[in-house]
């Protein structure tokens, strides 16, 4: 039972850690694609939104800002925030490796110092068992 | 002072945003097997749970917070929030969601803000 609420936790995690940090990658990289924005007058703004909404890397963006939210609650409802929270931090590593492989970014010794001490301090936490309290049902 | 007030609201009412939401789930009940449907209908259930929109109204409130440090603050100065939540989570959910924060667990979140600050130094 214990190795199936490790399993689930981990897999919504780890959904987690993947799906945000792409998400926020698409929508950035989304939004630069469209080039400068104008805001006045009002029918400028609505052809953005047509552009906006006519993105598919910015659909893409937004799906998977969704499957962050949604895999974020359901790993809440399996196990503790403060496991949680602290352990997504593994996030850190995944942006640094897109920065890498997709945007050709260099990332300092320094920083990846700071990776291996967030890893570390999540391998901790994975030692701990994810929920510490009682379900409703 | 402004800027204090503004700051202490991103961190703490972002974090308990997020509590608010774990809360919830508590409440909802468990997920129990990795399944489309059984989580579709786990989050249906859960949007009927008053927490999920206190957290909701408290994220927003922190994000609006943050454009508006933002406006007349650096960058850096909000950089400190990201380290702190992580302390802030973990009180939270020790006296609000009633988990059991271990020896171990407390260091791994402390070697977890120590990492997350030293990235975002390096940055």
């Amino acid at each position: 039972m214990h190795n199936r609420l490790h399993f689930k936790t981990f897999i919504l995690i780890a959904i987690m850690v993947i799906a945000g940090p792409i998400g926020n990658l698409l929508l950035s990289k989304g939004m630069k694609q469209l080039g400068p924005i104008q805001y006045w007058p009002p029918s400028e703004l609505l052809g953005v939104f047509v552009r906006v909404f006519s993105s598919w890397t910015i659909w893409i963006g937004i799906a998977s800002l969704i499957a962050f939210v949604v895999s974020f609650m359901l790993a809440l409802s399996v196990a503790d925030y403060s496991y949680v929270q602290p352990a997504a931090a593994v996030g850190y590593l995944v942006i640094a490796v897109l920065g890498v492989l997709v945007l050709g970014e260099k990332v300092s010794p320094l920083h990846w110092a700071g990776i291996v001490v967030i890893c570390l301090g999540v391998s901790f936490i994975r030692g701990t068992n994810p929920r510490t309290t009682e379900t409703s049902n | 002072m402004l800027a204090f007030v503004l700051f202490a609201i991103i961190t703490v009412v972002g974090t308990w945003g997020e509590l608010c939401l774990g809360r919830a789930m508590k409440q909802t009940g468990e997920l129990e097997r990795l399944h489309p449907g059984h989580a579709a209908s786990l989050l249906w259930r859960a949007l009927r749970v008053k927490w999920i929109w206190i957290g909701v109204a408290m994220m927003a409130i922190a994000f609006f917070s943050l454009l508006l440090l933002l406006s007349f603050e650096e960058v850096s100065f909000v950089v400190p929030v990201t380290a702190l939540s992580y302390l802030v989570g973990a009180i939270g959910g020790t006296f609000f969601l009633g988990e059991k924060v271990s020896l171990q667990r407390w260091l791994g979140i402390l070697l977890v803000c120590i990492g997350v600050t030293i990235v975002v130094i390096a940055k």
